[in-house]
């Protein structure tokens, strides 16, 4: 499957992302508002995105920017109070479902066992049992969990059970995939070594990401592009294109190209999460 | 098993036999005693880990048993149990949870599982002992309060051979087979069901319990997922939830065209356990984390598919809860209709051998309900066990799962 999908592949060293032909995402003016007592709370003002068959595309902001907002209106759990929201289905004419959320809790079912809870978005979607077994088996074996298809979640570990919820995400193969601040709850090693999981699979898989974190390491290390969000509203400050080589491995964030991207997006940050916490004080 | 030399045990206290000598009225025996100065105690030496690692002092067992046996042999001299049997029982029980608590300390970690479920079965039996003792020693009015052993006797008694009505506790099971002989299987199953009280007990609780439950799991989950049906709902649940059941025993025996039949008594536990069931859904079925809501949206589920794989499961705990809570009130609710109308039952057994002062056989009837409630919770038990398989090996909480 990854091999047919190779050829489609985008990759920010050879043109511009802007070259690509059709964007995968385009999240035109997007505004949305919350009803509150008093005040309405506005939690998105004039977002526009557009994101790459295959780019993957980090937003970062201060806590409470409406980034996880954004994500639930991509994911379609929200409805936008204005604006336009596309994701354009690829053209080899299989059917899938629009997107697949990883979710920063995991969410995985602990009534449901590994293997189950991997198979969670085929059976909605009435695939029989064989094939969403086999099928949600196979990414369970990607994930490195076959020894744990039967067990139930309360038997996992942190970076285990958010292993499951990206086999889950990814055996229901989405056009698009959407993770919100996937690895926040884990320790700093399991991030590490999931950070680099995560790129193996995408590298694999060349999905379309649209990853949220309030970690700019995590977002250079990771993406094509990174998106830079003003606390309230949540409004887009600035994009940084990340072209660092691919495969990337941990050991080339201590360089100094790394270490520059860092700075940059931490400059467009900083006043950002001043103001925040300023207004929370 | 306290001797066993266990370097894990922990070991640091002070040992406390040396108070057990400043008892002053102690007439510790021999065996425990003696023990205490044949060991004297190093001082302690070194580091803390050192300590740690001393050999375990079981003989602080001593002062603890000394004084339990030092206590009741002076009670019981100056006839204490007869003056105030209350106070020596607390006296003893504190020491008991002395002597216990220092077992637990000595006892090899490996044993200790075994210690406190020894602990937990020991516990009860002694105080069975302990009223058989009261009572024998009429310090308990032996005619209120008979001995166990004369319970004992009236279970027996009430289960070989009928009473005066033609019932026995348990329906004399051991017949079926001449039963079946005389009046086929069907026959034989039924006149053994006539004939007990237990299972004419059992079987209004469970029919009734099994009739409240269905509708309560569906209104309830209605209720928890349908925020107009919740407030339409709620103040009339609400009002019949704290209404104590068996009041509409009445109204519900006019129901029926055999008012005196198992018809209304059935009905009311249907009813009570209704709103518990109910009642507890609905709070489970509100109480689903919003993430997992989220999920099932994101994944595609339909409404169906949402209440199967992810609001079901997800408020089963707290149904199930409400099934142990149901189940309970079930029990109430029978005894309590048992004492007012029926022929049969652990209730009707019960209120009967008041009436015409048999205390031993009322006793046996108030057993008997014990026995069925504790049954019926571990029946229940076993069925969440295989209906929540997640929930297996958890061993840590009850508490539903977030």
């Amino acid at each position: 499957m990854s091999e047919a999908h190779g050829a489609r592949r985008h990759d920010p060293h050879q043109g511009s992302p802007a070259a690509e032909p059709a964007p995968k995402i385009v999240a035109d003016r997007l505004h949305k508002r919350f009803p509150a007592a008093g005040e309405p709370v506005v939690a998105l003002e004039e977002l526009s995105l557009t994101v790459a068959e295959g780019e993957l595309v980090s937003v970062v902001g201060p806590s409470g920017c409406g980034k996880t907002t954004f994500l639930r209106l991509l994911a379609g759990l929200e409805e936008p109070t204005s604006g336009s929201l596309a994701i354009r289905a690829s053209d080899d004419g299989a059917q899938r479902p629009q997107n697949a959320v990883v979710f920063q809790e995991y969410g995985i079912f602990p009534w449901k066992t590994v293997l189950q809870n991997v198979a969670f978005g085929l059976q909605m979607r009435g695939v029989a049992r064989r094939e969403r077994e086999e099928q949600a088996q196979a990414w369970v074996e990607r994930v490195g969990l076959a020894r744990f298809a039967g067990a139930y979640p309360h038997e996992l570990s942190g970076g285990m059970k958010q292993r499951v919820s990206i086999a889950r995400a990814l055996a229901n193969d989405p056009e698009v995939l959407l993770m919100d601040e996937p690895l926040g709850a884990l320790d700093a090693q399991t991030r590490t070594v999931m950070q680099e999981e995560i790129l193996d699979l995408w590298e694999r898989d060349q999905k379309t990401v649209v990853y949220i974190t309030h970690s700019i390491d995590e977002a250079v290390f990771l993406s094509d592009r990174v998106v830079v969000m003003t606390a309230h509203p949540g409004r887009k400050k600035a994009e940084h294109a990340i072209d660092l080589p691919r495969p990337r491995r941990w050991e080339q964030t201590g360089g100094a190209d790394f270490a520059a991207l860092r700075l940059q997006i931490w400059s467009d940050l900083e006043d950002e999460v001043k103001r925040t916490m300023a207004g929370q004080a | 098993m306290t001797s066993t030399h266990d370097p894990d045990a922990p070991a640091s206290a002070p040992p406390p036999h040396v108070r057990g000598r400043e008892h002053p009225a102690d007439p510790a025996p021999a065996d425990s005693a003696a023990a205490a100065p044949a060991q004297p105690q190093p001082p302690a030496p070194g580091s803390a880990s050192q300590r740690l690692l001393r050999r375990v002092p079981h003989h602080r067992l001593a002062a603890p048993s000394a004084a339990l046996v030092g206590f009741m042999a002076v009670f019981t001299l100056v006839g204490g149990w007869q003056l105030a049997w209350w106070a020596g029982a607390l006296v003893t029980f504190a020491l008991l949870v002395w002597l216990a608590q220092t077992g637990q300390e000595v006892v090899p970690r490996r044993h200790l599982r075994a210690y406190e479920r020894g602990l937990a079965t020991l516990f009860p039996l002694l105080l069975l002992a302990g009223w058989e003792l009261l009572a024998g020693t009429g310090a308990l009015s032996a005619r209120w309060f008979p001995p166990p052993s004369d319970i004992a006797v009236a279970v027996w008694e009430l289960s070989v051979e009928p009473e005066t009505g033609g019932t026995s506790l348990l329906g004399r099971p051991w017949r079926l087979p001449e039963l079946i002989g005389e009046l086929g299987l069907a026959g034989a199953l039924g006149a053994i069901v006539e004939e007990s009280h237990v299972l004419a007990t059992l079987g209004r609780v469970f029919i009734g319990f099994v009739l409240g439950l269905a509708p309560g799991i569906v209104v309830g989950a209605l209720m928890g997922a349908n925020r107009t049906v919740r407030i339409m709902l709620d103040n009339v649940m609400s009002a019949f939830y704290v209404l104590p059941k068996i009041a509409i025993f009445p109204i519900v025996m006019l129901l029926f065209a055999n008012p005196f039949g198992e018809g209304p008594i059935i009905t009311v536990v249907a009813v009570s356990a209704f709103f518990f069931v109910a009642f507890n859904t609905m709070a489970g079925v509100q109480g689903v984390d919003r993430i997992f809501l989220d999920v099932g949206a994101n994944y595609g589920a339909n409404r169906l598919q949402m209440f199967r794989h992810v609001i079901i499961p997800g408020a089963l705990p707290v149904i199930f809860a409400g099934f142990r809570i149901a189940l309970g009130a079930a029990l109430i609710v029978v005894v309590a209709v048992e004492f007012v109308r029926a022929d049969q039952g652990v209730g009707h057994l019960t209120i009967y051998y008041w009436e015409v002062l048999s205390p031993p056989r009322m006793y046996a009837g108030l057993f008997t309900t014990m026995a069925l409630g504790v049954l019926l919770t571990f029946g229940l038990l076993a069925v969440e066990k295989r209906v929540m398989p997640w929930r297996r090996n958890r061993g840590d909480d009850d508490l539903p799962t977030g």
